[in-house]
């Protein structure tokens, strides 16, 4: 059996003065705002205090029964819109685009506003996954921060009157337009317009976190600038080369829908694909690897270069570590092996390291099967070189104009202070950002564009792959498509909307294509993607020999990675719930900081104090680093296992100008929200490179408090995951069955039908149903209607958070802010912890497990039981329900879920109770009580007020909806109707959630019929009967890194 | 009848008790300048019941199905859009023929009949009747038994007032005549404990000494414990009600009358408050609603209209003010449009009368649509409201108490089909009748609260 033991943070691991346990004991770090030393009646004056009580209870008495009624008003409208009836929600197909990044989404709106994104089902590059950045995009649109008219100089002026200067000052000189990957036709269109008309004016294109290494590379070896589009569904073998696909990598989303397909296990067929990761630091596509090794990133060119030799040459590698030897020399082998169903990608922007990568496609017939070049990926197009040429253009005064759309070099650029100082030199700067953002502050006109959500538009993610952008809300302020405002300076008399609507009325033929074009929100070419090679005319040995003469750095490194949550900036850098969403490895919100591995972190270098290793404290050592390119910046160290040794880094996002917004902004001094990342990065004379070296490191004697939510929950030890490797899972599939069976055998039977209990034997539906029964003195209660239910799938879920966000959207999660995520008081109803095994100070043999945690619906709930007003009780249809105006706020519910997904709210965060001037304010957050903000709130959910628990309702509000629409229509709930908010997040279908008593439905056949192996409950044997279920975790991996107990030692010395 | 009401009463007294308790509590809160204070009379509460324990009658509600049918277009006993219905069906030749003819009208008029002929060309020649293939034969029946029954409502207006007079007399004389007999044991205890002290001097017995009432120890203990029963009763209760609003009537931007509108016109409730039947909120209509009727007609011609105080109203300035809200020219004819040509209208603030909280979810849908509530259950007598104001207490006693008497459409609805089987079972061997909202989980928390 698989004793892997887990840790969930490095106090854990080691249990020496174990802090965790601390945590564990006193859940609720506060004492009650009593000054009471010894309770009322043991006292000195308990006469007087009883007196100060009553007194005050009287008085808040009476306070509360003379607040009037307030007059409400129900105003109608003054015509009704046709399509819109009050209360029921409208759904609209649009699509998600930033820069690069895309997603076909479903707008929810209610009473005419947008307040949820959903993934678009139809389409078939990201089949309805969607990030958690696209979940969060919703709340951008309602961002105080967000300009409200357009700006000359500073100062408000009309549209008229900066087209008429604009115009004026474009002139003969050369320009540039300047902008994100843009995926849309029509934006071309416009674009191609625009620059006819103005023949100076140069269009680039600057991605922010680019991929022009790739892009050259490719059109070095395949004569086409672009990327091919990744087919992880058909990878049978799939090694990354630093590449973290299911996060940040080129399209994630779509990724992740391939990747998990390969990733879905049953014991009738037991195979998945083998995944090997080579990388510096520590992403969640690491996590999930089966084979994991890391190297500096100097090296990676040197890893390319052995797996082209293993693969190509069947030469063994041997000039790089031992680790990275190994997995190099299998992953060659099995490559050779599948032939056809291998994929190797690479992060690396490097022209030379990506030509490496080409050919290692070419050899294992990756090209035309896993790699599609018939139907490219127009994901990213950004060519670094030509934004590096323009700022020298600007500085050497030749440049007449400027215009910048949905790009932020001030902020992104790797000399963003050269950059600022050419900018100045330009005389017509324009920017259509939708803030004052670092560029738009020095342009001297601004005019900000729409958001997504209230433009018209269209998007081409692959060629004759079309997704079209609908408005779901009118313009909420004074702002104009970016497009529009080109056709203006071109002299067209058309609207961009008017243009657009033409070219897509030809396009799809009659109206009745358009109009089921629009509803769908999707154009695509009926039948499979089509799949083919292109011809590989790479100069190998010449990359080869350049990668090699690359000499790797000797000392440490530092990497530059982008957040899942934050991206690489932009708006998200402003966004609440992607601030507050804890990044899925270091289990951090709202800051950026230097990730270190334990051994460096204990180092006679860092000799960092405890406090440092410490999840439970939040004081971080603060280091003072510098690079070769002489940045030098203080930053708080965070310990994260998994990363190289000789590896640092630090992600970009952060750091951000205070007219960006109240929640990105930064403290420059204090280093509150972050520094700015982006100065580490290097140019190399034709693309960036996002790592640099580092020359200098040294501790100071600062400190910093960085907010950890890892260790905010404890299991005291209880073991909630199962994992195994796929032989150990061929050769037994029923190992958990038996562990399951022994687990509660002593409750599966009633005691005195002896002999049949305490036998090894494996757990069935019966036996569970004898548990249920027989392990409690509680009557057992017969469901006879619906009864919902969850699975999740440990294989396919990747911890990338879309479900965190998205619960946010749905159920009005409040975000509590850095000070008090702190003091573990954040709400979110569902997290996604983090296990970590292997030995600590080898990143090599860190493996690492996510979980995701919400309330598991007890069917026995200890919370339920210690309630002393009833306020959380079971319903008949499994819920564990929770009635807010019941609650009184004892928190004896939340001592005793041994799951810890209950959450108090400490403060009215949102305004929610009737007492004036108690909201909570801590500055970065506050934003969100803004009047604005608050119309993103779902109003089919209550805004919990102060002093009461809250936690997952399984979306009973969506529940209930699916009931309602089936009885309306008159037929019994159909399997899917419902869904929960996280399962519809979901990128990798991870979760399935369903009625369990209905025998056609999907949570039905997989717990009973299809996944009876995998299926386990969390801490099943203390018998809370949950109505969740999770499926054990498979790695396709020959053995599972134990810990050896004497290779953990050197970190006693250190914690 | 009467006796009825009366037993009715008795068996509700919670209802009854609500009333009361409200009085109490609005008299001592009566510097809230919306809350007017409206006394009406038992005999209103009385018809309610009278009114909801018809609607319990096994078989179809004659008088739901023509409001929720018929009532947009026909007047039981005058002619509007189509004839008027009463004593109608007489003159069908026969039974057969009435069913079909409700069925599909159009086959009927193409088979030439003549009376249906004759009515085409009466009502314009070019309306032809809704179709009602839904209907059953019962159904059918007994819409035409209550419109055959139906007499028009007499204007009570003055009557009421009287009655409401008369009821709060009767309870000023009971409380004359308690108060009165309370003097009386006073004065005759007094009288008793005066002449038994002469009786005791004649005779030369020490009497005892006179303690005055307000330093006996019993009194003032009883008085101590009545006041402290009586506080906390009141103190309760406000409690408990802090929040509710039962029969709150505010005044609101436009006079409207929903009697004269759902009441003397028969207009369907759905046809204004169409979201009933489809969404969480009926909602309330935007002003181009009222316009599709309100374009003709400009003047009332009902009878005088007062508002609850007894204030005459006049009725055609509440319609020109409609006007004013919805744009409209009366002049004209024709709304006020900008230079887009945007009608110029402006939405009427209403003011709310159902309020719930904010952690209460309730939906209109599930109740109309699915349950198959009349709106009146809820909303009272709303076709005798000039004024609405707020009928029921909208507590969440008031809530359950029906959830847990109420049956559900249980059979009717195929949505229960596959759950619940041990309900199935018990209906089928006659076990039971109906299956309550409570016992399909209605009385649960997160049926209402989430």
């Amino acid at each position: 059996m698989s004793q892997k033991q887990y840790w969930s943070d490095l106090e854990d691991l080691n249990k020496l003065n174990n802090p965790t346990e601390a945590v564990a004991q006193d859940e609720f770090k506060e004492e009650l705002p009593f000054e009471l030393s010894t309770g009322l009646f043991n006292a000195t004056t308990p006469r007087r205090d009883f007196l100060k009580f009553i007194g005050f209870s009287t008085l808040a008495a009476t306070l509360v029964a003379s607040c009037e009624m307030p007059v409400r008003k129900a105003i109608p409208y003054a015509i009704k819109p046709e399509d819109i009836v009050p209360g029921i929600p409208n759904y609209y197909a649009s699509t998600f685009a930033d820069g690069g990044d895309y997603c076909a989404i479903v707008i929810k709106t209610r009473d005419g506003r947008p307040i949820k994104i959903e993934g678009n089902e139809l389409s078939s590059v990201t089949k309805g996954g969607t990030s958690a950045r696209v979940q969060a995009s919703v709340l951008n649109l309602y961002d105080k921060t967000r300009l409200r008219f357009p700006l000359a100089n500073g100062a408000e002026e009309t549209f008229a009157a900066i087209d008429g200067l604009v115009k004026e000052g474009i002139g003969s000189k050369p320009g540039y337009l300047v902008t994100s990957t843009i995926i849309s036709p029509t934006s071309k269109e416009v674009i191609a317009q625009f620059l006819a008309k103005y023949p100076a004016i140069k269009h680039i294109t600057y991605d922010a976190y680019s991929y022009s290494g790739m892009l050259l590379a490719n059109e070095a070896c395949y004569g086409k600038r672009t990327l091919p589009t990744y087919h992880f569904e058909k990878a049978q073998t799939i090694v990354s080369l630093g590449a973290d696909f299911l996060g940040t990598w080129v399209s994630p989303i779509e990724f992740s829908k391939g990747y998990s397909k390969k990733r879905k296990i049953t014991a009738k067929n037991p195979t998945i694909s083998r995944h090997y990761q080579v990388e510096a630091m520590h992403t969640i596509t690491g996590a999930a690897a089966d084979h994991r090794a890391t190297c500096k990133p100097s090296e990676l060119g040197g890893v390319a270069v052995a797996l082209y030799e293993a693969v190509a040459n069947g030469k063994q590698s041997s000039g790089l570590s031992k680790n990275l030897n190994e997995l190099v020399n299998k992953a060659a082998a099995d490559l050779n092996q599948t032939r056809g169903a291998g994929l190797v990608v690479g992060s690396s922007n490097d022209v030379n390291i990506q030509t490496v990568i080409n050919a290692i496609n070419d050899k294992i017939g990756a090209n035309g099967s896993t790699i599609n070049w018939t139907t490219t990926s127009n994901c990213k197009q950004g060519i670094d070189k030509d934004m590096v040429d323009m700022v020298a253009a600007m500085e050497a005064g030749t440049v007449g104009s400027v215009f910048f759309h949905n790009t932020n070099p001030a902020y992104d650029y790797y000399d963003s202070k050269k950059f600022v100082a050419a900018l100045a030199k330009v005389p017509v700067t324009v920017s259509f950002a939708d803030r004052q953002d670092e560029t738009a502050q020095k342009c001297k006109f601004v005019i900000p564009d729409h958001n997504f959500l209230e433009s018209w538009g269209d998007a081409e993610p692959k060629p004759n792959y079309f997704s079209l952008q609908q408005p779901g809300i009118a313009p909420l302020f004074k702002t104009r498509a970016f497009q529009e405002s080109l056709m203006i300076w071109t002299g067209s008399t058309q609207s961009y909307h008017d243009f657009w609507k033409d070219y897509w009325m030809k396009k799809s033929g009659s109206q009745e294509n358009f109009d089921k074009a629009l509803q769908d929100g999707i154009v695509e070419p009926a039948g499979d993607m089509p799949n083919g090679a292109a011809p590989f005319a790479g100069n190998v040995t010449d990359a080869i020999a350049k990668v090699q003469a690359k000499q790797p750095h000797k000392g440490i490194e530092l990497v530059v990675y982008q957040k899942i949550g934050i991206g690489h900036g932009g708006v998200w850098s402003n966004n609440p719930w992607l601030q507050e969403m804890p990044d899925p490895i270091t289990r951090t919100v709202w800051d950026n900081y230097l990730c270190v591995s334990p051994k460096f972190a204990a180092s006679k270098e860092i000799n960092s104090p405890l406090t440092g290793f410490s999840e439970v404290d939040t004081k971080k050592m603060v280091v003072s680093i510098k690079t070769a390119n002489g940045v030098t910046m203080k930053l708080p160290i965070i310990v994260v296992p998994g990363m190289h040794n000789d590896v640092v880094a630090v992600a970009v996002g952060y750091g951000r100008d205070k007219k960006v917004g109240l929640a990105a902004a930064s403290d420059e001094v204090k280093g509150e929200g972050g520094r700015n990342a982006y100065p580490f990065v290097v140019f190399n004379g034709l693309t960036m490179e996002h790592h640099s070296d580092v020359t200098e490191i040294t501790p100071t004697k600062d400190e910093y408090h960085v907010a950890v939510i890892q260790t905010h929950n404890s299991y005291e030890a209880r073991p909630v995951v199962h994992e195994y490797t796929l032989e150990e899972f061929k050769k037994d599939p029923e190992a958990l069955l038996k562990e399951r069976g022994v687990e509660i055998a002593e409750f599966a039977t009633v005691p005195w039908e002896e002999g049949k209990q305490g036998k090894e034997e494996k757990m069935d539906s019966t036996k569970e149903e004898g548990y249920r029964e027989n392990g409690t003195l509680y009557p057992n209660y017969p469901y006879e209607g619906i009864k919902w239910g969850m699975s999740i799938d440990l294989n396919s879920c990747t911890g990338c958070g879309a479900c965190v966000v998205g619960c946010m959207a749905e159920n009005n999660v409040s975000v509590v802010g850095k000070n008090h995520a702190l003091i573990a008081h954040e709400m979110h109803w569902i997290r996604i912890d983090r296990y970590f095994s292997g030995m600590a100070d080898e990143p090599d043999s860190i493996q690492t497990v996510f979980q995701p945690m919400l309330c598991q619906h007890c069917d026995n709930a200890p919370c339920e039981n210690v309630c002393p007003v009833s306020a959380t009780n079971h319903s008949s249809e499994g819920i564990n329900q929770m009635a807010y105006n019941r609650c009184i706020g004892t928190k004896y519910c939340a001592n005793n879920c041994p799951y810890k997904v209950r959450h108090f709210n400490w403060m009215d965060w949102n305004g929610a109770d009737c007492f004036a001037d108690n909201q909570y304010e801590d500055g970065r957050r506050d934003d969100l009580n803004d009047d604005l903000t608050r119309m993103v709130l779902n109003p089919d959910v209550t805004v919990r007020s102060r002093g009461v628990t809250e936690k997952c309702t399984f979306c009973v509000q969506r529940l209930q909806e699916a009931k309602l629409i089936s009885k309306k229509e008159g037929h019994p709930l159909k399997d899917g109707a419902a869904k929960t908010a996280c399962q519809q997040a979901c990128p990798t279908d991870a979760i399935v959630f369903g009625n369990v008593k209905d025998k056609e439905s999907n949570i039905f056949k997989l717990r009973r019929q299809e996944q009876v192996e995998r299926t386990f409950y969390v801490l099943e044997h203390i018998h809370t009967l949950p109505n969740i279920n999770y499926l054990s975790k498979i790695r396709n991996t020959e053995e599972i890194n134990a810990l050896e107990e004497k290779k953990n030692d050197f970190l006693k010395y250190h914690i | 009848m009467l006796f009825f009401g009366i037993v009715c009463s008795f068996a509700h007294p919670f209802l009854y008790n609500g009333k009361l308790i409200f009085k109490f509590i609005t008299v001592s809160g009566s510097t809230r300048p919306l809350y007017r204070i409206c006394c009406r009379g038992i005999f209103l509460l009385f018809s309610v019941l009278l009114l909801g324990n018809n609607s319990a009658f096994a078989g179809p509600n004659g008088e739901a199905l023509f409001k929720s049918n018929c009532a947009a277009c026909h007047n039981p006993v005058k002619d509007v859009t189509g004839p008027a219905l009463k004593g109608l069906r007489a003159t069908f030749p026969s039974k057969e023929w009435g069913y079909e003819w409700m069925k599909n009208p159009a086959a009927v008029l193409a088979r030439g009949d003549k009376a249906p002929n004759d009515f085409k060309a009466k009502f314009g020649g070019t309306i032809v009747m809704t179709s009602f293939p839904q209907l059953s034969h019962e159904e059918i029946d007994a819409i035409f038994d209550y419109v055959d029954k139906y007499e028009p409502p007499v204007v009570k207006t003055e009557d009421k007032g009287a009655k409401g007079e008369e009821t709060e007399t009767n309870g000023w004389v009971y409380t004359v005549i308690t108060l009165s007999l309370l003097v009386l044991a006073i004065i005759l205890w007094r009288a008793n404990q005066g002449l038994r002290r002469a009786a005791n001097d004649k005779e030369g017995l020490q009497s005892e000494k006179e303690i005055p009432l307000y330093r006996s120890k019993l009194v003032i203990a009883i008085v101590a414990i009545l006041i402290f029963i009586m506080a906390g009763y009141w103190l309760t209760n406000g409690a408990v009600n802090e929040g509710r609003q039962q029969n709150y009537q505010p005044i609101q931007p436009i006079f409207y009358s929903h009697k004269v509108h759902a009441g003397v016109n028969q207009i369907n409730c759905l046809y204004c408050h169409a979201g009933a039947e489809k969404s969480r909120q009926a909602m309330i209509p935007s002003s181009n609603v009222c316009m599709n009727c309100h374009k003709q007609i400009n003047t009332y011609t009902g009878d005088p209209l007062r508002t609850a105080e007894g204030k005459d109203v006049d009725a055609n300035a509440q319609i020109q003010l409609l006007y004013q809200y919805a744009g409209w020219d009366p002049a004209k004819k024709d709304y006020k449009r900008d230079a887009e040509g945007n009608i110029l209208a402006t939405p009427i603030q209403w003011v709310k009368v159902h309020n719930l909280p904010d952690h209460v979810y309730f939906n209109h849908a599930q109740h109309v649509k699915i349950g198959q509530v009349q709106c009146q259950q809820c909303h009272g007598p709303i076709h005798d409201m000039d004024e609405v104001y707020q009928f029921s207490a909208l507590s969440m006693g008031w809530c359950i108490n029906c959830h847990r008497s109420t049956d559900v459409q249980f059979e009717a609805n195929k949505y229960y089909n596959n759950v619940y089987k041990t309900y199935h079972e018990e209906l089928k061997a006659g076990k039971r009748k109906g299956v309550t909202e409570a016992e399909m989980g209605g009385t649960e928390c997160q049926k209402c609260h989430y």
